[in-house]
């Protein structure tokens, strides 16, 4: 592929990236939402964190299937009351990632 | 005594730019730290199925979705037409329209080309940071459009390098794997305000497991926080009335 044939579709797959990052922002800012829809968006933070880490902590990838037990799972249990405890971010990655290793070197 | 010593030492501000920035940094490294691992098996990947670097960088600048690239970068090694990979990207992407509708509740009025330069930057890990803090009362957007635009340089950075040196880095190493678990798990910790939104968590994770069990694709993300965070509400509505 070529440089023009790479900006062609990164740029394609850049707007539809794009108009879903800001067409709701750019106009619902200047618009007086209802409480009812306030109320509602205040539960998409925890419902879409949520749903992307379950999937990963309770099932297999390839094919897609439950798996109870798993290695991630195992570091969450510690790492969710680590993060719980401590309220900070940084060390919270820093503790997932020190005890994934450490589990790695187990399994 | 106390009230002498903040004129004593101004820098002691924080309201001032110079300071948001600083917070905004401090926001914004775990991202970066987890973006690190994910972006040099990114740009790894994209080497392997043929992409020069600058085409790697060009997308992570053009496009700036960590799933997106992934399954592009596969489709794209696969052979498949840019049409379809564009149409897979608007697909993955749509959860975003969540994320831009639920800050617009905190950039409420803010100037049109601010919202336009803050878009770019809406992803599942700048959303969950920026939105912890604006909850809380002590952010103001450009402490937010900062988080946005290091993570931003962070992913672009790194999978520039992957698609340079990934070859070279072993995989796993240090744990690396984890760091967007990790910052998932402690993200949602910071969500857990009352019963209702963590009940709303259970059933979103409920919800998503079974989804992306039963359908293939990347519909459960939406499909889930959609329907979690309904259930969610309508309990909530409901123990209200019930009191």
């Amino acid at each position: 592929m070529s440089f023009f044939d790479y900006l062609l579709l990164f740029s394609g797959m850049g707007l539809v990236t794009y108009l879903p990052r800001w067409l709701p922002l750019f106009y619902l800012a200047h618009r007086r939402l209802p409480q009812w829809l306030i109320d509602w968006l205040s539960l998409i933070p925890v419902a879409i964190l949520s749903a992307l880490l379950a999937p990963s902590l309770f099932s297999d990838a390839h094919p897609r299937c439950l798996h109870w037990g798993k290695l991630e799972l195992l570091v969450a249990i510690p790492t969710l009351i680590f993060s719980l405890k401590s309220r900070s971010m940084g060390a919270t990655v820093l503790v997932g990632m020190f005890l994934y290793w450490l589990g790695g070197l187990f399994v | 005594m106390q009230q002498d010593n903040h004129h004593v030492y101004p820098q002691q501000d924080h309201s001032r730019p110079q300071h948001w920035f600083r917070q905004g940094a401090a926001a914004a490294w775990p991202i970066c730290l987890g973006y690190l691992p994910v972006g040099l098996a990114c740009g790894a990947l994209a080497q392997q199925a043929g992409l020069p670097f600058w085409a790697v960088g060009l997308m992570s600048i053009l496009v700036f979705a960590g799933s997106a690239q992934f399954i592009a970068i596969s489709m794209l090694a696969a052979g498949a037409s840019p049409l379809s990979i564009i149409l897979t990207t608007l697909i993955v992407n749509l959860r975003h329209t969540l994320m831009s509708s639920t800050l617009a509740v905190y950039l409420q009025g803010v100037n049109r080309w601010f919202l336009s330069l803050f878009a770019y930057g809406i992803t599942d890990e700048s959303f969950a940071v920026n939105m912890t803090r604006f909850r809380t009362g002590e952010w103001n957007r450009w402490q937010a459009l900062t988080v946005n635009h290091l993570s931003n340089s962070a992913w672009v950075a790194a999978t520039i390098c992957g698609a340079l040196v990934g070859q070279l880095i072993p995989q796993g190493a240090l744990g690396m794997d984890y760091a967007m678990t990790g910052m998932f798990i402690s993200l949602l910790t910071f969500q857990l305000h009352n019963r209702i939104f963590i009940l709303t968590g259970l059933l979103a994770g409920l919800i998503s497991i079974a989804c992306y069990l039963l359908i293939p694709g990347d519909s459960y993300i939406i499909i889930a926080s959609v329907g979690g965070a309904t259930l969610g509400y309508i309990i909530k509505r409901r123990s209200k009335k019930s009191t």
